[in-house]
């Protein structure tokens, strides 16, 4: 088959590898009809996770069709179902408590060692996404192989269209996680940093949550304006202090949460992101955090500060002081996908939210290494890139 | 000191987790006879009940589904059994182990036989957690390979027993609670080559 593999910092390629077998019982393999690159890919890309490999397949926002079940999967050939991007086994205690992303058997045993040392425990498996989070392969690919196909992938009804429910298997479910743990009430005012994916869905989350005003962060003209049609107030930080405009628009107060969905890669000119890449160009530090440092500054006394932003390593300079004395309170984590990913399909099919305004590039998959490209260079105008493995190549 | 001032003395943690020699040899001699010097302890919850566990693991001719190092366990008779171990270098040693506790759905130790070429022995307690299912805790006992350069090579292999014993606990906990050991290779090829 054809699959998107990595090869080292900025450069990926379309390779021919051998196809996906069943390998346990509960598995399934799907053939990939649509698989976005996501955000995080653009981590892999510029080289910021550790425990990559070149040949790893990438990718996990991704759906397809059913072609082959083990003896224990509950998944029909022929199908469509949409991945949760989190391997999760569904019969651990986390699992059990709907914690998916922290699901004790999602990682091969031998892969857990280095999560242990890091993190203290290892968490679940994700896919196309380093060795620390498993070495699975990943769904830029034709064909991908979905361990405990009988808990994660949800069935999709025939007639809707995939553009409609890929979003389904990470960024929606992230976005809205990330309003969830902003743990909004009526008449709330929300602040979110980063207008990518998960920002803008976490903006649309928000008011559907309640808040009464939602301001949304960046520096990205194309992307404020998709925030704007969703009723945000936008603040575009080469335009406007942000610390400032946020005191000055909710008078004196402080927004009562406040959502990073910006993550390690925070852009901006500032001199604490400058001390950092420093850092992190001289492996002192690995991670950028500007917005989330703003967040818990600018955010009310009492208030609440949501992260679904990727982070990785260690931090300096993260303001313990503010934090503790304002009696902020921090809820962060990956998502726990297969937990979200059947209401947000109703509201979905009810109508209630559409996803679909973010894609603006469709490519075939071979054409994958440019898509990555233009998703790095041009931020504004690429809000999303979904390639399409079935679709051929466009006339030369 | 004896074993019990030891004990009387100190905190509430495992002494397997110890970080001064006399506590380390405690929990050597907590095993019954015990063989080896070096010791590891791990404690793993599964979300299973203790007599299901204890019923797979008191099969010895089924340990190697999830102990990656170990080829075969012939069951000799009800307390004896026969272990094809792989060693560094692509070679394996032979054993025979005999059971020295057994008490249903509670524990099982055994211990090498006298004249083995790798001498160890180990206890495998499996605590009622309630709801959260069992908490199963082995406690190894062991001779590094070699000394410490055949420990450092072994460790270069992944045969080393404290790095085995935790990633074949993880294997014994997800084969109990998900029904399959979990891997991330693509192809049959790919995952034969992961196990050899």
């Amino acid at each position: 088959m054809r699959a998107l593999t990595w090869h080292g910092k900025h450069d990926v390629r379309v390779d021919t590898v051998d196809d996906p077998e069943i390998l346990n019982p509960r598995d399934c393999i799907i053939k990939v009809t649509s698989t976005a690159i996501c955000g995080s890919d653009l981590h892999l890309y510029d080289g910021y996770i550790p425990t990559m490999k070149a040949g790893d397949i990438l990718g996990h926002e991704f759906m397809g069709e059913v072609v082959e079940i083990g003896p224990k999967s509950t998944l029909k050939k022929g199908q469509r179902v949409v991945v949760p991007f989190t391997i999760a086994c569904g019969s651990c205690y986390h699992c059990g408590k709907h914690q998916y992303s922290a699901c004790d058997n999602g990682l091969p045993a031998d892969n857990q060692d280095i999560a242990q040392e890091l993190y203290g425990q290892p968490m679940s498996g994700l896919f196309g996404y380093s060795h620390m989070t498993g070495g699975y392969a990943g769904g830029q690919a034709e064909y991908v192989r979905v361990p405990f196909s009988d808990v994660g992938p949800i069935v999709i009804p025939d007639g809707i269209e995939d553009d409609k429910v890929l979003f389904l298997s990470d960024i929606l479910p992230t976005g809205w996680m990330a309003a969830e743990n902003a743990q909004i009430e009526p008449g709330d005012t929300v602040a979110v940093w980063g207008c990518g994916p998960v920002g803008l869905f976490a903006v649309q989350s928000a008011f559907l949550m309640g808040a009464q005003r939602v301001i949304a962060i960046d520096h990205f003209p194309h992307r404020l304006e998709l925030a704007k049609a969703f009723g945000a107030e936008t603040i575009n930080f080469e335009q406007s202090a942000t610390y400032e405009a946020l005191m000055e628009m909710t008078g004196g107060i402080g927004p009562d949460a406040c959502i990073d969905s910006v993550g390690l890669e925070a852009h901006g000119f500032f001199v604490d992101n400058v001390i950092d890449q420093i850092k992190a160009s001289t492996f002192l530090g690995t991670d950028r955090i500007h917005s989330v440092r703003q967040a818990i500054l600018a955010c009310r006394k009492g208030g609440r500060v949501s992260m679904p932003a990727v982070y990785g390593g260690f931090v300096d300079k993260f303001p313990l002081g503010a934090f503790m004395e304002k009696g902020l309170t921090l809820k962060t984590g990956q998502t726990h996908t297969q937990h979200y990913m059947p209401g947000l399909l109703n509201a979905i099919l009810e109508e209630k939210i559409d996803t679909t305004f973010l894609i603006s590039h469709r490519l075939p998959l071979e054409q994958a290494p440019e898509g990555y490209k233009m998703f790095h260079d041009n931020q504004n105008e690429v809000t999303k890139v979904v390639l399409k493995p079935g679709l051929a190549l466009a006339a030369e | 000191m004896s074993e019990a001032e030891i004990v009387e003395a100190r905190d509430d943690a495992p002494l397997s987790t110890a970080k001064d020699r006399a506590g380390q040899q405690a929990a050597t001699e907590s095993l019954i006879d015990a063989k080896g010097d070096h010791v590891v302890g791990r404690a793993v919850t599964i979300n299973r009940p203790p007599a299901e566990l204890y019923a797979y693991f008191r099969d010895f001719a089924r340990l190697p589904t999830f102990m990656e190092n170990v080829e075969r366990i012939d069951v000799l008779d009800a307390a004896r059994s026969h272990w094809v171990v792989k060693a560094p270098g692509g070679r394996t040693v032979e054993w025979d182990a005999r059971i020295t506790e057994e008490r249903e759905g509670e524990v099982i130790a055994w211990t090498t036989e006298e004249g083995a070429d790798v001498a160890d022995s180990g206890r495998i307690e499996f605590r009622d957690a309630g709801a959260r299912g069992t908490v199963v805790v082995a406690t190894i006992a062991y001779d590094p390979p070699a000394g410490t350069i055949g420990k450092i090579v072994a460790k270069l292999f992944q045969r080393e027993p404290a790095i085995q014993a935790r990633r074949d606990l993880r294997r014994f906990k997800q084969l109990m609670e998900t029904g399959e050991i979990a891997t991330s290779s693509r192809t049959k090829a790919q995952l034969q080559e992961e196990k050899a």
